[in-house]
């Protein structure tokens, strides 16, 4: 941007005097910067949408620095005012720099090769002699060496003229473009597609649609109708952890047994494994979690079953100690609940009832009972893995409270009549729906991007020269860095318009081999 | 042999390594320390002595080089025993990850310097792998143990491996652009003396830094193209920050910055050197920093 002097600009001058420091080189470099920084701290402080938990912990333990960094949006930098600025901007000015540079490169398609420059001794590489063919044989001669390398050839009165490389410039606005469609593909998935997940117990069976789902986010495009129909019953669902000594514990093969259906169809057996999703049409199914789910029943005074069935616990730590509550609104004349614990593995020691394997090897369910009067149904939503303790008293005998432990089968009596029995377990597995319909897009056009960078950093633009005369010069030059080879071109070139042993006109950094030691940069060889 | 005896064999391996890796160190450092006398000058030239010295300067570099060989050959044997002993692609953590990465460095050094006549990478590129290696059998060592199932998968070797090749190729790189640094501002003093006499001058140091950060982007590309299709194998999503998707975007961000500034004016040359400095803090940063201070789902098999 050439400087001017204080005259004021004009409105219209002053945007055009923006959009060009938007799209210089130097802009686009400060920006990748920015968005680099701007990154960074998401991968440090806890976020949002990654982690909710760690960043409720984190205030906790801050509360000054975390309400600090929630004002700022440091607990969803991606979803952030200040990033979207950053990778917007840089959007912007990398269509605002390629789409020039296109319409710049397509008129260097049309025009021939430049012309010879007049002294082809300043060049970085020449030789220059004496010809043994005629001027006129030495220029064809020099046409068909070049031609045969693929260089774009410009014949002069007594020159000749050949450029190559042009794939480095296309092969880097291919990579710029692509990264725009890149873009594209994300912010296509980001509002048409959808992602949900529901938790399956062996045994029962998940149809997509939105009532089903415990969770669910679509993008703003979306419309219920997208759902693909189909049905998945989990049968079973097989999980493997390590026994040997090293990383004991460790997940080695999770595996659920289903049949699907889609649509009306019939039901196929299949399998889904973590890396083998299920896919039907653009929508896949991915095995994210698992856990236990005890099976109990719960009978009350009067002897009616107030509850029978899984119970959907979650794991809290790697070897599966799981939390969950078991409810029997329909008890009577009492409603009950009971806070539990269900432990795989269970061992109790000093630190109290604890899992210390992942699979269930010794499984008991630790709980304790809640009862109190029965309540109306209100319709609000309630969290299916704590009790909600209002209007419920903790059940006690003889002035201690009851808790108990039970092993598959066992039954306990609670004072006041009713019973809980554990009668087995059995594993959920977490299914996650989703469907990016603009992946296609973004890996294709990354393919296209890596072809590209690589166009634009391997291919190597040169431009080679022929002069004859009284003396013949052949020169040449490379318009991009780190390029090899131009010294052997330029001989080559002068060897075959009847130069076979011309001098350089000026002396290359050559050390004669056999001592290496000296001369450390024996580059370009 | 069972599992055990062969992951041991490797761990030896991979300790034999890191000290014949040592002793090439000391054998570039006695190039350099007796190529002193002869770059030093100042004297009238003895050529019967100068050409001695100069044969004994050489005969210590291609000591080092023959060492790194032996000490590679030991290291690959390590990374094989490991891969035999586990049944599996031996890059499921982190010392697995050092240990290919550094391999791959190796190979890169001394493909350098005996085709390219890059020797000069010969002393800085032995102290990268000692210390790399030291680490990794001292600290980063882990029992060899089958992989957590979110492992299984192709992409898994295709990505881990681009990722080590890259890493490695990124070091080379660094260590140039490090040098560089260093020479520019001997050569602004006027003061080049030393192991800095030895390498090539700052523009030939330059060009060569940005020839191996230009074999290492698009394959650095590629890894996280690569382990974006796995993430959407795995976890049903393609991108998700995770402190290690995040910090390998920063990483590439910074040497697509790091090849730009070689392109801009008022960029080239110290900037662009720091910038490729930045870029290599992140990608170690990512790779040790992030497995030991953040936990996301990349966090597997106890480091
Ligand atoms: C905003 C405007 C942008 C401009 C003006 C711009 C301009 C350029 C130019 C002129 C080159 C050629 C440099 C050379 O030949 O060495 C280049 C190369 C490159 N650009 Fe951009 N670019 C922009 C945006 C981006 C963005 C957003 C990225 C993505 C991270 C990117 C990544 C690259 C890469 C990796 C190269 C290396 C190719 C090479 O060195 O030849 N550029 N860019």
């Amino acid at each position: 941007m050439a400087r001017r002097d204080a005259a004021p600009l004009s409105a219209a001058e002053f945007l055009r005097f923006c959009w060009t420091q938007l799209t210089s080189m130097r802009t686009a470099l400060v920006l990748l910067f920015a968005f680099a920084l701007a990154a960074l701290p998401g991968s440090l402080i806890p976020q949002r949408p990654v982690n909710p938990v760690r960043v409720t912990d984190f205030i906790r333990d801050n509360p000054t620095l975390g309400r600090f960094y929630d004002a700022v949006g440091l607990f969803d930098v991606y979803a952030s005012w200040w990033f979207a600025g950053i990778y917007l901007l840089l959007l912007v000015s990398l269509v605002g720099c390629i789409v020039p540079r296109i319409g710049t490169y397509v008129r260097a398609l049309r025009t021939p090769p430049p012309r010879t420059p007049r002294r082809l001794s300043r060049l970085p590489e020449s030789v220059a002699g004496a010809s043994a063919l005629a001027p006129g044989e030495a220029l064809d001669a020099a046409e068909s060496w070049l031609t045969k390398r693929r260089f774009r050839v410009r014949r002069q009165d007594d020159s000749v003229s050949a450029e190559r490389g042009y794939l480095r410039e296309f092969g880097n606005l291919l990579f710029h473009v692509s990264l725009v469609f890149v873009l594209a593909g994300i912010a296509w998935s980001s509002l048409f597609g959808y992602k949900g997940s529901v938790i399956v117990v062996e045994g029962q069976a998940f149809s997509n649609n939105l009532s089903q789902y415990d969770d669910f986010s679509a993008g703003g495009a979306f419309n219920p109708s997208q759902l693909v129909p189909f049905t998945i019953w989990v049968d079973r669902f097989d999980a493997k952890f390590e026994l040997g000594r090293a990383q004991r514990g460790a997940a080695r093969q999770f595996t659920a047994h289903v049949r699907t259906a889609e649509g009306a169809g019939a039901p196929v057996p299949s399998t889904i494994e973590v890396n083998h999703p299920l896919t039907f049409g653009g929508t896949s199914v991915h095995l994210i979690g698992h856990g236990y789910a005890p099976v109990v029943t719960v009978t009350d005074a009067s002897g009616q079953t107030a509850f029978s069935g899984p119970v959907v616990f979650l794991p809290q730590d790697g070897n599966f100690t799981s939390q969950g509550a078991i409810k029997a609104p329909d008890a009577r004349p009492q409603r009950l609940g009971f806070e539990c614990f269900f432990l795989p593995t269970a061992v109790v020691d000093e630190r109290g009832p604890h899992s210390v394997f992942p699979d269930a090897f010794a499984p008991q369910l630790f709980c304790n009972a809640w009862s109190g009067a029965p309540r109306q149904e209100t319709g609000r939503p309630e969290s299916v893995y704590s009790l909600d303790k209002a209007g419920l008293t903790q059940l006690s005998q003889n002035g201690r409270v009851v808790n108990f432990r039970l092993e598959p089968g066992q039954v306990v009596d609670l004072p006041g009549g009713a019973k809980l029995e554990f009668r087995d377990w059995k594993r959920w597995t977490k299914l996650q729906v989703s469907s990016t319909p603009g992946l296609p897009l973004t890996f294709g056009a990354i393919v296209v991007a890596v072809t590209g960078l690589c166009l634009s950093l391997f291919v190597r633009p040169r431009r080679l020269f022929v002069r004859v005369g009284e003396r013949t010069e052949v020169g040449g030059l490379d318009r991009a860095d780190a390029r090899v080879g131009l010294a052997d071109d330029v001989a080559a070139l002068a060897a075959a318009v009847g130069l076979p042993d011309a001098r350089p006109a000026h002396e290359p950094a050559h050390e004669p081999a056999g001592d290496p030691q000296h001369e450390p940069e024996k580059e370009d060889a | 042999m069972t599992a055990d005896v062969m992951g041991y064999y490797s761990f030896l391996a991979m300790v034999t390594s890191a000290v014949i890796y040592l002793v090439a160190f000391a054998a570039f450092s006695a190039e350099w320390a007796s190529a002193r006398n002869l770059d030093a000058g100042g004297h009238e030239p003895d050529a019967a002595r100068e050409s001695a010295d100069r044969l004994r300067v050489d005969k210590y570099g291609r000591i080092g080089l023959a060492l790194t060989c032996v000490g590679l050959l030991s290291h690959v044997a390590g990374v094989v025993l490991r891969g035999v002993a586990g049944r599996r692609a031996p890059w499921g953590n982190m010392y697995e990850f050092v240990t290919v990465s550094l391999a791959f460095a190796a190979a890169a050094m001394l493909v350098l310097a005996m085709r390219r006549g890059q020797r000069w990478l010969g002393l800085p590129t032995t102290l990268l792998l000692t210390i790399g290696q030291g680490l990794a059998v001292t600290v980063f060592y882990v029992d060899v143990a089958p992989l957590v199932p979110a492992l299984h998968s192709v992409w898994f070797v295709v990505h881990i491996v681009a990722a080590c090749a890259s890493g490695a190729m990124f070091n080379l790189g660094a260590i140039a652009s490090v040098l560089y640094l260093i020479r520019t501002r001997a050569e602004a003093r006027g003061g080049v003396r030393g192991y800095l006499a030895r390498v090539p001058d700052s523009r030939a140091l330059d060009r060569f830094a940005y020839r191996v950060h230009a074999f290492a982007f698009p394959l650095w590309t590629f890894t996280i193209a690569a382990g974006s299709i796995w993430a959407e194998y795995a976890w049903g999503r393609y991108w998700g920050w995770d402190p290690k998707e995040t910090c390998s975007l920063v990483t590439w961000v910074v040497y697509a910055a790091y090849l730009h500034a070689r392109a801009t004016a008022g960029w080239q040359g110290r900037p662009a050197a720091w910038l490729a400095v930045v870029g290599v803090v992140s990608f170690w940063f990512n790779f040790v920093g992030i497995n030991l201070l953040v936990s996301g789902l990349h966090s597997y098999a106890g480091i």
